[in-house]
């Protein structure tokens, strides 16, 4: 019992502390991949920032606009930061480090609290009760209900080859293979819809700071917004953590007979899906909005049945043979 | 189990209560979600995590979500508490309420016979659900999709615009 819950409190320091660090990561990494420095000065490589950042948003005035639903405005941040680190339960980092990769519903459970995180947004948009907050909020919202649908779609091919919802027996099928071979289709599909929906450049759409001043989060200061910012970064982890997990093998790789080698792969692979993100970030320009959702729903939806499909007639073929 | 299924379903009782009676649009959304949310949980103290993952996914992650929407695209907020108080009046909700009355005590008499708390749950696992959709229950399961593909052209064609389509992408 005790044990169990001082996995539950690592696990989920580990991930709110590299979280934090990743604002760092990502400041330094954008600023390599664009020809500049980025925060170098604090402490060893700048790593200080850090601490100056959460010092600032901490003493900043946390102020609550007279005009907005002072219940809602406050519920709002609280909610991302909830559903994701509850979905982050479910994926499992090493065999023997891991809070509930065993349940037969797993992948469906981070499918059901990503689907709940949108609240977060669209109550935080509503709530701000002004026009570029509100305007930020539908564009996420329908963003997010539509790349849900590929999001599920495109994980359906892994869960058939597995054969289970479990995401420790998903990491266990793979022992032969990669899903990222089978499932390269599903691989791109899922990496998008995740980039979707954890609603980052380029994607971000519902925080375009060019058209809409930062979208639904316009209103937020200080803690509340500090909220949204690591609760983005939160989802990062876990998009990076389901790529490794579902479609290269989690913690599988070879161990040279030293106990903690699972862990080694898994945070590497997470690390090189995390680093992709930012790499993407200062890669790719913005599409425009109905460009985007005309992309999803006119190539992505059919891409991903085709996956379906022919993942469903493979497996059957190799059942038949 | 027990304590966890009746701590989940008085949540639920709650949250629907709430969600009749209050007059602001979005709080009582809201209040639906946390029902919704509450009989998931139930389900899952019942054995049956698949129902209660779909249930979580469907109706408070998509369905309640486009509720949601519907509200803040009409920009229904506080102005509109008047008019639901309105409708909160004991003249308008006492018939329905009486008839509602008689139709739980029946449902608590039927349930008479049966007496039994709830033991020796058995959990359902995904794939027995799976299982039993695509075997004996394959008819229910194709008659449910020929309805949402009646449901996808209507909306299709509501969706229609004539007019010439501006800035093509």
């Amino acid at each position: 019992m005790i044990g169990d819950v001082m996995m539950v409190v690592g696990i989920l320091g580990a991930v709110v502390g590299t979280a934090a660090m990743l604002i760092w990561v990502e400041r330094r990494a954008l600023g390599l991949w664009q020809d500049r420095w980025g925060p170098n000065r604090l402490w060893f490589l700048g790593i200080g920032q850090v601490v100056a950042d959460m010092i600032k948003i901490f003493t900043k005035d946390d102020w609550v606009p007279p005009f907005a639903d002072r219940t809602v405005f406050v519920l709002a941040p609280a909610i991302v930061m909830a559903t994701i680190l509850l979905a982050v339960a479910v994926v499992p980092i090493t065999p023997h480090l891991q809070i509930a990769g065993d349940w037969n519903v797993g992948l469906l459970f981070v499918l059901a609290m990503t689907s709940l995180a949108v609240y977060s947004v669209m109550l935080g948009g509503w709530a701000s009760n002004s026009k570029y907050a509100i305007i930020g909020a539908i564009r996420a919202t329908a963003q997010t209900v539509s790349y849900e649908v590929f999001m599920g779609l495109s994980l359906v091919g892994v869960v058939i080859q597995a054969g289970s919802f479990s995401l420790n027996d998903i990491v266990l099928a793979q022992q032969d293979g990669w899903f990222i071979g089978p499932q390269i289709l599903g691989f791109v599909i899922f990496m998008i819809a995740a980039l979707a929906e954890t609603h980052r450049l380029p994607l971000d759409l519902p925080e375009a700071e060019h058209e809409l001043t930062a979208g639904f989060h316009t209103e937020y200061s200080g803690m509340k917004f500090g909220m949204f910012f690591v609760g983005e970064y939160v989802s990062v982890i876990l998009s990076a953590s389901l790529l490794s997990v579902l479609f290269f093998g989690g913690w599988l790789g070879p161990t040279f007979g030293w106990a903690w080698m699972p862990l080694v792969w898994f945070v590497l692979k997470t690390g090189v899906f995390i680093l992709f993100f930012i790499l993407l970030r200062a890669a790719i320009p913005r599409p425009r909005y109905d460009q985007f959702m005309r992309f999803g729903w006119l190539v992505l939806l059919p891409l991903s049945l085709l996956n379906v499909a022919i993942t469903g007639a493979w497996v059957l073929m190799e059942a038949g043979s | 189990m027990t304590t966890f299924f009746y701590l989940s379903s008085a949540v639920a009782v709650a949250a629907t209560l709430l969600a009749i009676t209050r007059s602001h649009p979005v709080h009582a959304l809201l209040y639906l979600i946390v029902s919704l949310l509450g009989v998931a949980a139930m389900m899952l103290t019942l054995g049956a995590p698949f129902a209660a993952m779909l249930e979580v996914i469907v109706y408070a992650g998509a369905v309640m979500v486009l509720f949601v929407f519907v509200v803040m695209l009409l920009n229904l907020g506080p102005g509109t508490r008047p008019d639901a108080r309105a409708w909160l009046q004991a003249r308008y909700w006492f018939g329905p309420a009486v008839l509602s009355g008689v139709l739980l005590g029946l449902l608590i008499g039927m349930m008479e016979p049966l007496q039994s708390t709830i033991v020796a749950v058995r959990e359902v696992s995904p794939k027995a659900v799976g299982v039993a959709l695509f075997g004996p229950y394959l008819l229910a399961v194709e008659l449910g999709s020929m309805l949402l593909l009646a449901g996808l052209v209507a909306a299709y064609h509501l969706g229609r615009s004539d007019a010439p389509r501006r800035g093509r992408a």
